[in-house]
């Protein structure tokens, strides 16, 4: 399975939907996406990670990338997420400090912190 | 000699099908079903790791796993020819700084993972060892 990323907005949030495998091979796609956003103006940004099945380093360190550059325009990167296998990842790496991570992309969109 | 022996050209595109293959040999060397998820993403961070440090040092030799089934543990060892001097951690040289944060992260990865894992490396290059219990043999009745 390769990587799937469609955006929509809500409000001043723009949701990035992603499915499938975020690895070392599909990862820079991740990134691509996330730059062209940022570029293209949009800093609030809303990573739905419902239809992931694999996440691995790679794109953990492309998060981290997309939270930097939200950050440098006073942005903000939250992640959608309830998968155990996922969050584990989140969880052995300490990034569940770095991101807030919500339930629902409704919850994501509603957070103001 | 190990049960399955896997060689790939180290492109990213390969590491996906090493991950397929260490879940189905651990799946069928007992490897419980939760654990799986485990195998498949260690074995990814480890080969990710070695495709990096291919692609950095400019080695055109493939990435070696080896997936070995014993009596009670399944141990994969994930291979690559990157010298110590620029494939070990602490070596960080300002150009490969951030290609080696990456593999640390990966390693971080791995050591989170992993409670059995040994990492090594000399002048011909880096091994990864890792390890996890197959499932017991089902109670004797007496």
């Amino acid at each position: 399975m390769d990587l799937s990323l469609s955006t929509r907005t809500v409000g001043d949030r723009t949701i990035v939907e992603v499915g499938g495998e975020i690895d070392v091979y599909t990862a820079p796609k991740l990134r691509e996406q996330l730059v062209e956003l940022v570029n293209d103006g949009s800093f609030h940004l809303v990573v739905d990670m419902e239809g992931v099945d694999f996440l691995d380093s790679t794109g953990l360190g492309v998060l981290v990338g997309g939270l930097k550059r939200v950050r440098a325009h006073e942005g903000s990167l939250r992640l959608v997420c309830n998968q155990e296998r996922i969050l584990k990842i989140f969880r052995i790496t300490g990034l569940t400090k770095v991101f807030p991570i919500h339930n629902s992309v409704d919850e994501a969109v509603a957070a103001t912190d | 000699m190990a049960t399955v022996e896997l060689r790939f050209s180290a492109l990213p595109e390969h590491v996906r099908t090493a991950r397929l293959v260490a879940a189905a040999v651990a799946r069928r060397a007992g490897v419980d079903e939760a654990v799986l998820d485990e195998v498949r993403l260690a074995v990814g961070e480890a080969c990710s790791r070695a495709v990096g440090l291919h692609t950095n040092g400019g080695l055109g030799t493939p990435v070696r796993v080896a997936l070995i089934e014993d009596e009670k543990r399944f141990s994969i060892e994930v291979g690559d020819d990157a010298p110590a001097a620029s494939g070990s951690a602490d070596a960080s040289g300002g150009h490969a700084a951030e290609s080696d944060e990456e593999s640390d992260m990966g390693l971080a990865v791995i050591s989170g993972l992993v409670d059995d894992v040994e990492v090594t490396s000399d002048e011909k290059g880096g091994l990864i060892r890792m390890s996890w219990p197959t499932a017991p043999e089902p109670a004797t009745l007496p």
